[in-house]
């Protein structure tokens, strides 16, 4: 179900959008020994939302989204290790706020620029964040990694446990806060004015929107979000890697937004999803080739399903009527 | 009294190619100047340095007597300036009634809120309903404006224009590409706008621009040939070898 927002939107919850909670839920229960994956799909997704945000909504292309995901996977886990600040909700502020500094400073000077540009920017912002981690060993660890990480329980009481289940419940609760806050945005007259950015900006500036400064808040608010959804990453692996970091990370965010669906908040959901089981059946079954597998369902989407899997969902089923429908009853 | 727009000595150079000139223009409240010349006479660069889109090489622009040359174009389209585009400029993909909301709450200082949905601020809404209703798209609010005609688009760009409430309107060609039948409606709805906008036009179709201007210029090679009433620059000798050719307008 696409999810535009704007002046004649109906804002209200449709039931297919409790689908992605009764699922996780169930997965709870009824899945018991994935939820180590589990909590690694809600993170990703988690990240994935924030990217659909950006580039689904605000029309902001990059490759260097890792940026922010990195930084508040190091910043937490930094906290931790060098300076034995444990608390996770402290921890994800400083993850979140880390990267919003990010956003800011590098969003600042990179939306000046559009289209190929702005890609090269990002893929550029991301590869000196990685560069810099890698450098920098005696804070980061370097190429060994950042170990040594420590998240206190959650409010006192719930210790991450090694079969996931605080993780994963941890997770579930930041992405259904980071789901709610990215809903609303989209709803509110911003997020219809982000449609309008990526619609048309020459008639944003004809209109009077500082479509400069509007880029520049958006890539901030998307920031954070990643910066979060990094910093819940080290604290349910205890570990940060550069693999965080760079081109592959950010690629293979896109990949999984392109799969499910960009610009639908939904997509956000279906395509970790999908990418993250495959590439965990796939690898089991097939160790060297499994990305071939990955690039199969890519190339088969792009082809068959431009819209993503969410938007072959919506060919196939009439759901879309009921955005219709909810159109017309709030004219 | 300050006009509501005026230019000064405005010159815009692109290395070698000069496509405005020293271009002197006053609009006063209530104007209905038409602003017409030959192919790349430089009638759009004119308004895009109007707008602020296009920054001049020298030379300054007034609006309401303030000088806003080195203004932004957002800033400019807040002090009362707003325009239409030749080749349609919409939000594609969005339903008219989103199309000309943007643009309400940007001047309604709404479209930063993050909060409450867009949906619930009916008075935007209601604002965009009444004002497709005069131009007679009340029935067309919720399509998307690429499904829509193309005669009916340029009455879009025409409502995303006034939602701004402008007081100086450039319409840059509004009747491009329109059937001759639908021409018609698109000066009957110009000729009712609300009198104290300043309206200028650039128009090819010069049955339209006689019949709604009551001042006209042109620019030929991005210089003022003449200024004057439509009369005046119909009997112009000058104009006819440049731009009318040797017909006579009726």
């Amino acid at each position: 179900m696409t999810h535009a927002g704007g002046y004649s939107a109906d804002p209200r919850i449709r039931w297919p959008e409790y689908l992605p909670w009764i699922a996780a839920l169930a997965a709870f229960f009824l899945l018991p020994e994935y939820l180590s994956l589990g909590a690694r799909i809600l993170i990703f997704i988690l990240f994935a939302l924030s990217l659909d945000l950006i580039l689904g909504y605000a029309g902001i292309i990059t490759l260097g989204h890792s940026a922010f995901f990195g930084l508040g996977a190091y910043v937490a886990g930094i906290l931790s290790a060098k300076l034995g600040v444990t608390d996770p909700f402290v921890q994800l502020a400083a993850a979140a706020a880390a990267a919003g500094v990010l956003g800011v400073v590098t969003g600042a000077v990179i939306l000046r620029t559009r289209a190929l540009t702005l890609l090269m920017l990002t893929l550029a912002i991301t590869s000196i964040v990685l560069e810099i981690a890698n450098k920098a060993s005696w804070l980061t660890g370097g190429a060994d990694g950042l170990s040594g990480v420590q998240t206190a329980p959650i409010l006192g009481l719930f210790k991450f446990d090694l079969f996931g289940k605080t993780a994963f419940l941890y997770c579930l609760a930041v992405l259904f806060l980071g789901w709610w806050l990215v809903r609303r945005l989209i709803y509110s007259p911003f997020g219809a004015m982000l449609t309008g950015l990526r619609e048309n900006t020459t008639r944003m500036h004809a209109i009077g929107a500082p479509v400069y400064r509007r880029l520049v808040g958006v890539y901030t608010i998307s920031a954070v979000m990643a910066g979060v959804a990094g910093g819940l990453l080290c604290q349910t692996n205890q570990f940060v890697g550069l693999n965080v970091l760079g081109f592959e990370p950010s690629g293979e965010l896109l990949v999984m937004l392109i799969l499910g669906g960009v610009g639908r908040i939904y997509g956000a959901f279906v395509g970790p999803v999908v990418y993250l089981i495959a590439q965990d059946l796939l690898a089991k079954q097939f160790p060297e080739y499994w990305y071939f597998g990955i690039g199969s369902i890519l190339v088969l989407v792009v082809l068959f399903a431009p819209g993503g899997i969410l938007g072959l969902i919506e060919k196939w089923l009439p759901l879309s009527r009921l955005k219709s429908s909810a159109r017309a009853s709030a004219r | 009294m300050a006009a509501a727009l005026e230019t000064q000595e405005l010159c815009k150079s692109f290395g070698a190619l000069t496509v405005a000139h020293n271009i002197d223009f006053r609009l006063q409240a209530g104007d209905r100047h038409a602003l017409i010349g030959p192919n790349g006479a430089g009638k759009t660069t004119f308004v895009n340095m109007l707008m602020g889109a296009v920054a001049p090489s020298s030379g300054r622009i007034l609006l309401g007597g303030e000088d806003v040359t080195a203004v932004r174009q957002a800033a400019r389209v807040k002090r009362g300036l707003g325009r239409t585009f030749q080749i349609n400029t919409l939000f594609a993909q969005l339903p008219v009634l989103d199309n000309v909301a943007l643009g309400i709450a940007e001047r309604r200082a709404v479209a930063p809120r993050m909060w409450r949905p867009a949906s619930s601020h009916r008075e935007i809404r209601d604002e965009c309903l009444e004002l497709l209703a005069t131009l007679g798209l009340a029935d067309d609010a919720a399509v998307r404006s690429a499904d829509l005609p193309y005669g009916k688009q340029r009455l879009v760009e025409i409502a995303i224009a006034l939602g701004l409430r402008p007081k100086v309107l450039l319409l840059d060609e509004p009747a491009a590409g329109v059937p001759s039948a639908e021409t018609d409606r698109i000066l009957q709805i110009l000729e009712k706008l609300p009198s104290e906008i300043a309206i200028l036009i650039i128009e090819h179709d010069m049955d339209l621009v006689f019949r709604f201007a009551r001042r006209i210029t042109v620019l030929v090679q991005g210089e003022v040939l003449v200024e004057g009433p439509p009369d005046e620059i119909a009997r112009d000798v000058r104009v006819h070898q440049v731009y009318l050719g040797e017909s006579h307008h009726a």
